[in-house]
């Protein structure tokens, strides 16, 4: 078994090799520029653009015609909130966003803050999903857009998309969605769930990195998006810049496999997450963040209360994982994400995320299991918390001094 | 990031973890930092003759730095006299664990455990608190 043992697919996952053989023939003898139209290496590298965006397109219910590729989702994001607010100013300056989204849609609203946007932080409930009650409320007739991710993350709940864009169009606004952790791992389809933009990256779904798109929707309505990089007019004018044709060949070939592989890759790693979670929840006050209905099938958030997050990774170092707390950052704060839960400080320091992928094998599961609870046990009979919580001290009850 | 050998030591084979009597007299207890901020060190030292340290414990909840800072610290108390514990500079700890920047907060917290502990033993035996310097955070 290699050591260590990556269990972080939701920060990046390996390259499918199959993606890789795909992408090889692009950087060497197929290296033309997809947009140089009067020669053989020219329409070769669009060959493969054209493919590959036939590719993207199938497994997310649209049209080749409606797919922007973009460096990543950041770009996809900024392209799409940014974009909007600025073709769409006449109409209003209004966008609703939720707390526990990824910073590339919280900085790019806080950007534009700062130009004239009015934006609303919708909250989540306990288990991260957002209150649909609430965002309808926040309604305006200058809400332009709502924007919410479709599955988060740190813990992989699944917003109700379905029923927020149905929301968002009754009020006559566009709806975005950063699907970056969705694509390609769940069934997502734009016509089904409503959706007008969406981000997304091939990173996260054993692409390569560097590239992703933006779908922008034509039909249904009409949906335009000013751009943000000024230059040669590619990809319908919303993105110029020479295409990334390997990236984009590499995109397409792994969207192709998730659509094909998918179904059987979600239950397998469903059962491995649910094998995970339940051997570790026998380990007293650990707990499972986030709803454990609507999410993600391949990653587990859990925290065992009374020992600290960095310290717990240091001691499971055969594990590549990530945590929740920030001992590292200068400002010592603990994930956004998992304090907009209601989760205290102190429990959201004690978390590990677990992200499992196409790659992870049942024989690493097992052996997280061990090294988990093992470090889990050893790091307790060092904490002072833990002796205190076996005496039946409240904690709560202690005045510490904040430091 | 990467840690230092002597903080992976330290962080594998704590030294002196554990628990002193906190009611005995000749025990002095310091509890510092907070949940929230995501470490907190109880370190206790036992006096004896001449003002010595005769032993000392500790348990930390916290990053493995802090571990370290915390278990370093009980080693170099034992044997020591309380002026010379109240000499340790948490600049000694940063020294001798090489912590990068990020960490010395790890070694503030050691050397107010530390001092915190000691105080508490002062009190106890009817003497008073030493103030402390409050020159950090």
């Amino acid at each position: 078994m290699k050591q260590p043992i990556y269990l972080d697919n939701n920060a990046t996952t390996p390259l499918d090799p199959r993606v890789l053989e795909a992408m090889l023939p692009y950087f060497t003898e197929k290296f033309g520029n997809a947009a140089s139209r009067n020669h053989a290496f020219g329409w070769v590298a669009e060959e493969g653009v054209d493919y590959a965006r036939e590719q993207v397109a199938k497994l997310i219910g649209c049209t080749e015609k409606e797919i922007i590729f973009t460096s990543g989702a950041t770009e996809a994001d900024n392209l799409a909130i940014k974009g909007v607010f600025e073709m769409y100013k006449d109409k209003g300056n209004h966008i609703i966003t939720a707390v526990t989204e990824h910073k590339a849609v919280l900085d790019t609203c806080k950007h534009l803050e700062k130009v004239g946007a009015r934006v609303t932080y919708l909250g989540v409930k306990e288990d991260g999903l957002i209150d649909l009650a609430e965002l309808e409320a926040a309604m305006t007739p200058e809400t332009i857009l709502v924007s919410i991710m479709y599955g988060n993350n740190e813990i992989g709940v699944i917003q109700p998309v379905k029923e927020i864009s149905a929301i968002a169009h009754k009020h006559g606004a566009l709806f975005m969605t950063d699907a970056t952790q969705a694509v390609g791992k769940i069934p997502v389809d734009v016509n089904a769930d409503g959706i007008d933009l969406m981000a997304f990256s091939a990173h996260k779904m054993y692409g390569p990195k560097g590239v992703g798109a933006l779908y922008v929707r034509r039909k249904n309505p009409r949906v335009k998006v000013t751009a943000q990089m000024d230059g040669g007019g590619h990809e319908r004018g919303m993105r110029s810049g020479t295409l990334n044709v390997p990236g984009i060949v590499g995109l397409g070939k792994a969207c192709e496999l998730c659509r094909l592989e998918m179904e059987s890759e979600s239950i397998r790693l469903a059962a491995l997450r649910d094998k995970l979670e339940s051997s570790l929840s026998e380990l007293e006050e650990s707990y499972v963040n986030g709803n454990t209905q609507h999410r993600l099938p391949h990653v587990a958030n859990i925290s065992f209360k009374y020992v600290e997050g960095e310290g717990l990774m240091m001691a499971m170092s055969d594990l590549a994982v990530s945590s929740g707390s920030a001992c590292t950052s200068a400002s010592l704060e603990p994930s956004y994400v998992l304090k907009s839960l209601g989760l205290s400080d102190d429990l959201a320091h004690s978390s590990i995320r677990y992200g499992l992928g196409r790659f992870t094998t049942e024989a690493e599961i097992d052996q997280a299991i061990e090294v988990t609870k093992k470090a889990v046990n050893h790091l307790r009979e060092l904490s002072p918390l833990w002796e205190m919580f076996k005496e039946g001290i409240d904690l709560s009850k202690i005045e510490w001094a904040e430091h | 990031m990467a840690y230092s050998e002597k903080v992976i030591d330290h962080y594998n084979n704590p030294r002196n973890v554990g628990t002193l009597n906190k009611d005995s007299k000749f025990v002095g207890t310091g509890l510092v930092g907070a949940p929230e901020c995501g470490d907190v060190m109880r370190l206790q030292i036992e006096v004896g003759e001449d003002n010595v340290i005769t032993d000392a414990k500790f348990k930390t909840f916290g990053c493995g730095s802090a571990i370290a800072s915390s278990s370093l610290a009980t080693e170099w108390l034992k044997g020591k006299t309380i002026d010379e514990a109240l000499a340790i500079d948490n600049m000694d700890i940063v020294e001798e664990l090489a912590l990068p920047p990020v960490k010395i907060h790890c070694s503030v917290l050691a050397e107010d455990a530390i001092k915190s502990a000691i105080n508490d033993y002062r009190v106890k035996n009817g003497l008073e608190a030493i103030a402390l310097e409050k020159s950090h955070h």
